[in-house]
């Protein structure tokens, strides 16, 4: 089983709802990411996004296209992204990691060499959000053959059939974006995600995780009531940002910003499953 | 070409987030059904006829030609379209498919403010709102071209990240895109692009190439033995070719911007300089370095100012159909000043690349043979920089 896998299922086991944090490789500082990534699984993080910079990133917001602009800036390129990986595992070994970013980078590397060099570091998925299944032929089955997952999203604008069919492609879990808009994008519906998520169970049964407008401990525990994966993005590398820029360690800023979010998801839920063991009674 | 998924051969394609995947496929829908339709095509053409002005003349640049000492130079005039330039064959065309999918707000972006303009000329004349993102950059070297548009009614948006260009204001408004697909219509001013764009722009903009062989046709009783024209995304380009790629007898010569030379990085040559890869939803040619990320471009002509080019054209370089060289701003400005002076035009800067080539071309090919260059727009707009560059301030 694969970490993502194995992961999913002792979540499910206890009832809990996964929270997965993004942060931007190289942001606030080079040699940030690591202990970031160790604060947050340390303050309950189950799995943790990396964003691999990319100069032209369409799909994201100013938040996280500026992480991105800084840490190309600092020099940090596809390479420092595997390499912060290597040295999470060093401590790590069962947090899932997934990649996140564009696809340029990712083919003039290589893809080959890219999935190689990914699944050698300790990567479990990928996640090219320029990358719809329909240009995906030639990755995604190297990905798999490495036994890596390839994560794909399904938005409010993707039709019935189209779900369908990224139902069955995926593997991993399934990222659902919460609404029309970049990362970052306030307004997020949670009743509306909560239809789409029962919808898109009818094509699969690998888990569902909502990402895209979730920005407190509130909108992520409304969320972790119905997904099976809360993905917090935007305000944390802006939180990381401000952390940085006022003396303060990222590492404790990051663990300060997902402590209250853990809670919130379990309290939550904790609340549900208590109602549900009263109603039985 | 393309094929049913958008490819040319390896280029084109649809690499955009799944948000856009269902715009962009009930656009190719939309636009299909509308290829169909005769009474579509009608309006397009009463509408280049009325409001654009075309056809636009097929111009013989006979003391050009002389002073070159070569081949016969024949101007295609783009720049007597209304706006002052080819782009608005495009906006024309869709700005009548987005009112035909009910959608009230129209978004663009643009380098030199061509298309800017264009799109919010046709807004305005179809009563549709209009957004237009503009790289700071490019609306300080094109301030007359922002006031334009503004006068039209649209609202310009500047957009501070990247490089302040044309690529910038492409990402920011895909992003609008993202975040309003319900009620508008993106007005792509290249052939880039997801799938359909650029072969949507391309049947747009290939009313220059038809004009263009039957007025040689009817001028000359033959075709052209060759046909040149700029090449940033390259839509005025793949509008002059396209009529031609099964004429084997016309070679076909693509000039992209070589800003102060192709050896020293400061340029905008993705197809000359370049390598395939992946950016703003279609695969081709891009000027990209060893890590994959998207380099800042230069050129003299915000227009040309572009990392990379329409899939079709990454598809034509590589089967050899059409030849790409490259002139850099310095012969750029030379022809520009040429042109003005010997023939009473004055061409946009973009299309002063493709002048700078085709007199280079003239003399190659020598007496007795017959030259199209696409002027794709007037130099209006560049007024600014052109006196920039001999210190004069205007």
């Amino acid at each position: 089983m694969s970490r993502i896998e194995t992961r999913f299922a002792h979540l499910r086991e206890a009832g809990r709802a996964a929270l997965v944090p993004y942060v931007m490789t190289g942001d606030p500082s080079p040699d940030s990411t690591v202990a970031i990534m160790h604060a947050l699984v340390s303050a309950g993080a189950d799995m943790v996004e990396l964003g691999m910079p990319f100069s032209d990133p369409v799909a994201d917001g100013a938040v996280i296209q500026a992480a991105g602009e800084r840490a190309l800036a600092a020099g940090q390129r596809l390479e420092d992204t595997l390499q912060a990986v290597r040295q999470f595992r060093d401590r790590d070994g069962e947090t899932p990691v997934i990649l996140m970013g564009y696809l340029n980078p990712v083919e003039i590397m290589g893809s080959e060499r890219f999935v190689a060099a990914a699944a050698e570091a300790g990567v479990d998925g990928v996640l090219l959000v320029d990358s719809p299944p329909e240009e995906s032929a030639e990755l995604a089955p190297r990905l798999r053959e490495a036994g890596l997952d390839m994560i794909f999203l399904v938005a409010p604008t993707t039709s019935e059939a189209r779900r369908a069919r990224i139902g069955q492609l995926a593997s991993g879990f399934v990222y659902y974006v919460s609404l029309k808009g970049v990362t970052g994008a306030g307004g997020l519906d949670a009743a509306a995600v909560a239809g789409s998520l029962d919808g898109l169970r009818r094509h699969t049964d690998l888990p569902l995780g909502v990402g895209f407008g979730i920005r407190d401990a509130q909108t992520a525990a409304a969320v972790g009531q119905f997904a099976d994966a809360v993905i917090i993005g935007s305000s944390l590398v802006a939180r990381l940002h401000e952390a940085a820029r006022n003396g303060q360690d990222p590492a404790e800023a990051a663990g300060e910003f997902m402590r209250p979010l853990r809670e919130a998801i379990d309290g939550a839920r904790g609340a549900d499953i208590a109602k549900k063991e009263m109603a039985q009674q | 070409m393309p094929d049913a998924t958008g490819h040319f051969g390896i280029f084109g394609g649809r690499f955009v987030s799944e948000t856009l995947m269902g715009p962009v496929e009930e656009l190719r829908q939309a636009y299909e059904d509308a290829r169909r339709d005769p009474e579509f095509h009608a309006e397009i053409r009463r509408e280049l006829a009325r409001f654009v002005g075309r056809p636009t003349p097929l111009y013989p640049a006979d003391r050009l030609s002389e002073w070159a000492g070569g081949a016969r130079i024949w101007l295609k005039r783009e720049d007597l379209c209304h706006t002052g330039a080819h782009k608005v064959n495009n906006t024309v065309g869709q700005a009548i498919l987005a009112r035909r999918m009910g959608k009230p707000r129209v978004i663009a972006e643009t380098g030199a403010g061509q298309h800017g303009v264009a799109s919010a000329t046709v807004a305005a004349r179809l009563g549709l709102k209009c957004v237009v993102y503009m790289g700071a950059e490019d609306m300080r070297r094109q301030e007359a071209n922002v006031y334009r548009m503004r006068l039209l009614g649209a609202e310009v948006v500047p957009v501070e990240s990247g490089s302040r260009t044309l690529k910038d204001a492409l990402n920011e408004a895909m992003r609008d895109w993202v975040a309003n697909v319900d009620d508008t219509f993106y007005i792509i001013g290249t052939v880039a692009g997801p799938h359909p764009y650029p072969m949507m722009v391309r049947d747009f903009q290939s009313v220059i190439g038809e004009e263009t062989r039957e007025q040689m046709q009817s001028l000359e009783e033959r075709l052209p033995d060759a046909v040149v024209a700029c090449v940033g995304g390259g839509s005025n380009a793949i509008g002059i070719f396209h009529p031609f790629l099964d004429d084997r007898s016309v070679a076909l010569h693509g000039v992209e911007a070589a800003g102060d030379g192709v050896d020293t990085g400061r340029h905008a040559a993705s197809l000359s300089a370049g390598k395939p890869g992946v950016l703003h939803g279609n695969r081709t040619y891009l000027m990209s370095d060893e890590h994959g990320q998207i380099i800042h471009t230069h050129s003299i002509s915000a227009g040309l100012d572009y990392p990379g080019v329409g899939p079709e054209h990454a598809w034509l370089k590589d089967n050899g159909r059409v030849q790409y060289g490259h002139v850099g701003d310095r012969e750029a400005i030379e022809a520009f000043h040429r042109l003005s002076r010997l023939e009473g035009i004055i061409p946009a800067l973009e299309s002063a690349h493709a002048i700078a080539y085709g007199i280079r071309l003239a003399r190659e090919l020598g007496r007795g043979k017959d030259i199209v260059i696409n002027l794709s727009g007037r130099g209006d707009k560049d007024m600014h920089t052109v006196a920039a560059q001999e210190g004069i301030e205007l």
